[in-house]
Order: C-alpha cells, then structure tokens, then sequence
C-alpha cells in the first residue's frame, strides 16, 4: 500500500557488505536483508532452480546461517523445532515445483499446531506462470489451504513489504504459516527496500486483550464453583513463557487442579501435585474423571479437539464452560460455551489473576476439599500402573524405557520430540515436563516423520541441550534421511527408537477394532539400527533385554555425538488408558493392570459409531 | 437451520475469492449464492455477498472463520443486523409462440420484469428483485416455455444509516 521507503533512502541505510554501493540492490539481496530485519539468524532449505539467486545472495554474507536438509519436509520440520522451542518464527526456503510440494505436509503440520513460520518458496519468472514451464506448480493454490496466509509477488516494488507482512502474520494472533512464493526474475531484477512498518495492517488486527465484562464473568463462575478444573493446551505454550508462569500463579492462587492436551504439556510443570497429567483419549483416569464430573471448566488455549473430548455429546455434560482463546473461530467450533474470550493466553491469565484477587466473593474451600479429596480417589488408581519385571533377559516394556530415559535426563536441559504412534503417547504420559518449550509433538496433524528433523531444528537453536527424538521404528524411517543433515553440522541429537516392530498404534487399533486382524502393520525387513546409525557417522546402540537399558542409556547421554538407540520393547503392549472413539470420559479403558477392578478394562467395547471415527 | 446473507469487505487482491470459496468447500458449508465486484472507487476493496444455511452454531462458525482471512476487513451477518435489502437480477430466455407466448407476456408485465430482447419466438425478460420473487416468476414461466436462466446471485445491503465500514 505504498507503505515502502522509496529506493534510494533505503540504498543511503545500506552496509555495504550485502551489495553494491550505486546499484539497486536484487530482490535476492533486499529478501535476506529483509529477514535480518526480522532476526532471522537460521534458515532451514534446499536449493534448486528458482532460487539459485538467493542461494547465491546467502553465500555472500554471513548474517543468516543456512542448514541443508535432505528433505523439503524436514526443513519445515526443522523450522518448527525450532520454532517451538524458541518462541520465534522459523524459516524455510525451497526451490519451486517438487521443493513446494515436498513442504506442505510440514505446513499443514504447522498449521493445525499453530507454529509461525515463514516458508520461502521459488517460483517460475512471472512471465511463464500459468504456462505449465518446467518445475512450475501452482503454490500459492496448492497451500492456500495448507498456510495461515499466502503470497505470491508479483513485483518488486512488493517484495520487502510482504516479507515483513509475512513474518508480521506468522508471529501474531494464533501464530501458523506463511508462504511467500518467489518468482526467479523477482529475485534477479532489483528490488527496494522497506524497514517493517509501523502502522497497523489494513484488513488484519488480531484481538490479544480480553474483554474485561467477560473476565468479571469468568471470575465469578470460577469463585462459586464447587467441582472446577483448569484445562490448558498449546495456545498457553504460544502466548511464551510469561503465560506458563501466570499459569503457574493462576492455579496456586485458586487451588484448582489442572490437567493438559497433548500440546499444552509442559506450560504447567507435571511435578506439580495440583497436575493432574494429560486428558483425552490417553490421559489419565483422573484428568478424563475429573473432564467429566466438573461443574465449572476453564479451558485455557485448548480447542476441543476431539480427541479430547470423545463423544461430544456426553462430554463434561453437566459443567458451565469458560474458553479462553485467541482465535474466535475456536469459540464454539465443537462445545458450545457458556463464557467466551478472546485474547492472548498470557494477557487474559494476567487479567483472571487480578480479577480474581479483586473479587471479594469468598471461595468454596470445603467443597473444593471435597473435590480434592474425589480427586485423590480416582488417581489412587493410578491408570498409568504397568508392570516390568526384573529377572534377567526380561523384555523391555516401552512405558519402562521411557521412565528410565527421564530419570537418567533430570538435571539437564532436555528437549524431547516424537513421532507418531503409541511412542508418542507414552513419552507424553510418562517424560515429565516442568517447563514449556522443551515438548514437540505433531499434535493435530500427526505426522509420522516429524520427530528427527523437529529435533535437528531444536538442536540447531540449542547447540549445548540434551535433544531427543522417542521414535517409532516405522516413523522414523519417514525421515531417516535426515541423518546426514545431523552428521553433517554435527548435532548430537539422540534417536530413542522404541523398536516394537509393529506400527504399533495401528496394531493397537487393530486388535481391539478390527478382530486381531493385523493387516499390513508389521514392520518387516527392518534395517540393523546400529548399522544405519554407523554409516551415517552416528553411534549405534541396542537394548535387547532389561538388562542393557540403562546402560544404553547411559551410553547415548555421554557421547557428543548422533545417536541411534534401538529399543526392543515388548510387541504387543498397548496404550491405555484409553477412550475408545465414541465413548465418554467416564467409559474410559483401563489397561489390564486393573483388569480385576471394576469399570476396569473390558476388551472390545468400541460402539458401531466409534468404528467410523478414527 | 436458517438462511444468512452474509457480506464480507475484502482487499481486492489476487486469490481473495479462492481463499473464500475454499474455505466454504473445505469445511463443507453450503454456497446457496455468491456475488463479488469491487466497490470502491480505486478497486481496493471488494464486496462478497454469500448466501449461505446452516444451524446456527455453523453459521457463527462460518463468519469466524472468514473473520481469520489476513485480507477480510469486516464480516457483516446482513441477516442479524437488523433489516436490510437484499436484490438479484436475472436475465430469462422464454422460447414459445401463441397464447403460451402472449400469457409469458402479460407475467412479465405483472412482475415488472422488462423485455431487453424479442424475436418472434422468443423473449429476453431482465427482472429484479428479492430471490423468491424471482424464483416464483421463473416457476411461472416454466410450463411457457423457459429455455435458459441467467442469475446475478444476490446483492445486500442494510436498511437505514448504517455502513459495514
Ligand atoms: C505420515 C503418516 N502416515 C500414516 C500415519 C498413521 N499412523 C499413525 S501411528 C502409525 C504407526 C506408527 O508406528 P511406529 O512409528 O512404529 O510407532 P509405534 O506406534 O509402534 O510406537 C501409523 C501408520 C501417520 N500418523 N502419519
Ligand atoms: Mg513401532
């Protein structure tokens, strides 16, 4: 909107190590000096064709690092690793054609986990869009879907503003993607720059501050209640730190206890007695009990997703509903609510906490003793209850695996991503998580693959952290390229394979839906671990039986290096808890630890309409 | 279920309306019309007229969603605000002759709909109006001969002083 510094004021601001003096600087050279401007330092891609131009413009500074992936999906992954575990916008940059298209799983990823990005895409010269020229691909079309937003440039006079935007975009509001395809004559032909402006964006003015009616509201809901539960999800971990702490203040400050989603982890520290561990379909007994029993729920940041709710209309049937989100479309998308408010996790937890302490309206403290007290009932089950025997050569259970692999991490600074499977689900319930950030997960998208180039974009923003990938031994074939990516900057990620030799979650599935029919889930012809870990210049290491755990984990935390360690954990273990797709809360499966109690585990329970669902 | 006429304020750029049409498709809403034209003086904003039904949960749900597109300014529920106008035109072709022709004729007169072409076996009738005005004078003209219909999609407004701006 004409917003640009006209060319020449920029050219007089210019440090003349990125260009030439009298000439205007290449769209190539205005794009990587607009992303200084963004403090971008890393930039996660690979090169081709279209943007050969920037390549060039990156190999003639030093500003902005670049880290080669093997895999245009792994350089968005990586740059949501990096993304989540810093708080900043992370970046991509891809060639035109099959290097768009291998990034939009990981866009897509990012979208549904809300994590800002910025992916730079090449394009064809503007003059042989639309022709079918080679490696053309109708990106802007392709992700217009798969993005928060999308731009395609057209002009030079364009280019700085809509990279500025673009980051402007990723960042603010419910953060996600933004693409910026990048014609290669954009690219050549010079450009102006333009320092980010100022003024508000015409059509996009994402609301952070609450309402204060709404707060009152909310307030006066939660002092009167009787039965309430804080239940908090990934907007509260993108809202930063300052929200994971007011959190911290908000459920002290009210006794309350507090359960998370799957993506939330981590912004309530899980060593908190007032933690309740993880909701939904593999939560604890007691965060679904309490889901389902409460009268005044507070969902902070979380949307209903339906893998936390099971079946909707059986869902905490008798509780009022507060959401606190900053995204208005979140607001009675699934539940309808009693209490809605938009606005910035952090901003509106500050805003419930002053509230809260200004309303003079006692607290029901004995009924919430009472609360308390059903409360400590349900967890004296203690759904997560498994049991490894000792004796030598004693398979490994997989829930075991992870608790040692945690207990041998306290002390230092641990980042954990995952693939998908029934891995993920165990690392979620049984790695302990007192910090936000340090969890990355696919949740909504869930895609196998995510988990090892996550962990290279982490280690990349955290060179001296201890960085682990729990993998599945089929997911992490998804993305197994990627070694090289490690070997090459040398990141000294660690690959925690809980080898089960099955798609375990599928299996999982299939024998408690589809009869033990076990079609297509097992994972034969399995490469040697150690072998693939050794060629591509990593440590291999195996645990075969109870014995070697510790030792091996031991082993992968002392070396400076890569690590691949096998895990081979008992094949036919399961995930449970569980809610069955279809069922409520309080219908939960227990695992068959507590086969004995009753409303314990009751084998093939799932309902017709559960089978549809996935 | 209800019917909304919604309008939404959009910057005029390139892939605006894709990015509304597949939000519609891609959530699986329904598009009963939908109308689109820049409307200010120096093309930089256009006006998007969508008809659309769901329960009322999904019609919420629908401007929300369009209220999260970087380039929507304003979502305005035309249906809910209060009373407004909402027109369409159509342009219908009726191929016929001797009374069936003579009858199209005098419908047309009732219903102000205007003969913008004729031949000897045929009219052009240009009408405009509410949608069910329309939709009657075209279930009139069906046993008369209606060969072929062209509609607007419908155009909306609010009644009175008020502006979506
Ligand atoms: C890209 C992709 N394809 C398919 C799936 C469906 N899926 C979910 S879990 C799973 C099996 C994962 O197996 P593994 O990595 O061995 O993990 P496990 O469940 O055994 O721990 C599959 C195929 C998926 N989530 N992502
Ligand atoms: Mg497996």
């Amino acid at each position: 909107m004409g917003l640009f510094v006209p060319a020449l004021n920029g050219m007089a601001e210019m440090d003349g190590s990125m260009m030439a003096s009298e000439t205007m600087a290449s769209g190539a050279e205005t794009l990587l000096r607009a992303l200084v401007a963004q403090g971008v330092d890393v930039i996660f891609g690979y090169p081709g064709g279209a943007v050969l131009p920037i390549y060039d413009a990156l190999f003639q500074q030093d500003a902005i690092r670049h880290v080669l992936v093997r895999h245009e999906q792994a350089a968005v992954h990586a740059a949501e690793g990096y993304a989540r575990s810093t708080g900043r916008v992370g970046v991509v940059l891809v060639t035109s054609g099959p290097g768009a298209t291998n990034a939009v799983t990981g866009l897509v990823d990012a979208l549904m986990d809300s994590i800002p990005l910025v992916c730079l895409t090449g394009q064809v010269p503007t003059h042989l869009i639309g022709n079918d020229a080679f490696q053309e691909a109708d990106t802007t079309g392709i992700t217009r879907q798969a993005t928060k937003h999308n731009y395609l440039v057209k002009q030079s006079a364009d280019l700085a503003r809509v990279v500025h935007e673009a980051f402007h975009v990723a960042r603010t509001g419910r953060p996600g993607p933004v693409l910026v395809d990048l014609p290669k004559d954009i690219l050549i032909n010079p450009a102006p720059y333009a320092e980010p402006s100022a003024a508000p964006h015409a059509s996009y003015r994402p609301r952070t501050t609450p309402d204060p009616a709404r707060i009152a509201q909310a307030v006066a809901l939660l002092k009167r209640s009787e039965r309430p539960i804080v239940y908090t999800g990934g907007g509260v971990i993108n809202a930063g730190p300052e929200a994971a702490k007011l959190l911290l203040e908000f459920v002290r400050l009210t006794g309350f206890p507090c359960t998370s989603t799957l993506m939330g982890l981590g912004a309530y520290p899980a060593s908190d007695p007032q933690f309740l561990g993880m909701l939904g379909m593999h939560g604890t007994y007691e965060a679904n009990m309490v889901m389902h029993d409460t009268d005044v729920m507070l969902n902070m940041g979380a949307r209903f997703d339906d893998r936390v709710t099971g079946r909707l209309n059986a869902f905490s049937p008798g509780s009022k509903k507060i959401h606190a989100d900053i995204d208005p479309s979140s607001i009675n998308k699934s539940v309808t609510v009693d209490c809605a408010i938009i606005g910035d996790a952090a901003e509106t937890l500050r805003a419930l906490i002053t509230a809260w302490k200004q309303d003079t309206t006692p607290q029901n403290r004995d009924a919430l003793a009472k609360w308390w007290q059903q409360i400590d009932f349900w967890r004296s089950k203690n759904s997560l209850r498994y049991t490894q025997s000792r004796d030598a050569g004693s398979v490994i259970k997989p829930q075991y695996a992870i608790e040692q692999l945690y207990k041998a991490t306290r002390g230092r600074e641990t980042f954990v991503t995952t693939e998908v499977g029934q891995h993920q689900m165990w690392a979620a319930q049984y790695f302990r998580f007192d910090k936000p950030n340090h969890w990355l997960t696919s949740g909504g998208l869930g895609t196998m693959g995510y988990g090892l180039p996550a962990a290279m974009g982490v280690q990349v923003a955290h060179p001296d952290a201890l960085v682990i990938d729990i993998a599945g031994e089929a997911s992490i074939l998804m993305n197994i390229q990627e070694m090289g990516t490690l070997a090459q900057y040398r990141l000294p990620v660690k690959i925690f394979i809980l080898n089960n030799q099955y798609m375990g979650m599928v299996r999982q599935w299939q024998e408690l839906l589809h009869g033990n029919r076990y079609s297509e889930s097992y994972s034969a012809a399995l490469p040697d671990f150690v072998k693939l870990a050794e060629s591509f210049h990593a440590v291999g290491l195996r645990a075969e039986t109870v014995d070697d755990l510790d030792r091996v984990i031991a082993e992968m935390l002392a070396v400076d290096r890569p690590v691949i360690a096998d895990i081979c954990v008992d094949q036919k273990e399961n995930v449970y808890p569980m809610i069955p797709s279809g069922a409520a809360h309080n219908e939960m499966l227990l695992g068959p630890e507590h086969k004995a109690e009753s409303g314990g585990y009751t084998g093939n329970s799932v309902t017709d309409e559960g089978m549809v669902l996935i | 279920m209800r019917s909304a006429t919604i309008s939404v304020l959009v910057e005029n750029e390139s892939g605006v309306l894709a990015r509304v049409i597949g939000l519609f498709s891609g959530r699986g809403y329904n598009i009963d019309s939908l109308t689109v034209a820049p409307v200010e003086r120096d093309q930089r904003q256009s006006r998007i007229t969508i008809v659309t039904s769901g329960t009322e949960m999904v019609i919420e749900q629908i401007k929300a969603q369009l209220g999260r597109l970087v380039p929507v300014y304003r979502v305005l529920d035309l249906s809910r605000e209060g009373p407004h106008l909402a027109r369409e035109l159509a342009l219908i072709k009726v191929v016929g002759s001797g009374e069936a022709r003579q009858e199209a004729l005098r419908l047309a007169e009732a219903f102000r709909a205007r003969v913008i072409d004729a031949s000897t076996e045929s009219f052009v009738f240009e009408l405009t109006g509410a949608s069910d005005k329309l939709d009657a004078f075209l279930d009139l003209m069906r046993p008369l001969g209606l060969a072929e219909v062209s509609r607007t999609g419908v155009a909306a407004i609010a009644r009175g002083r008020s502006t979506i701006t």
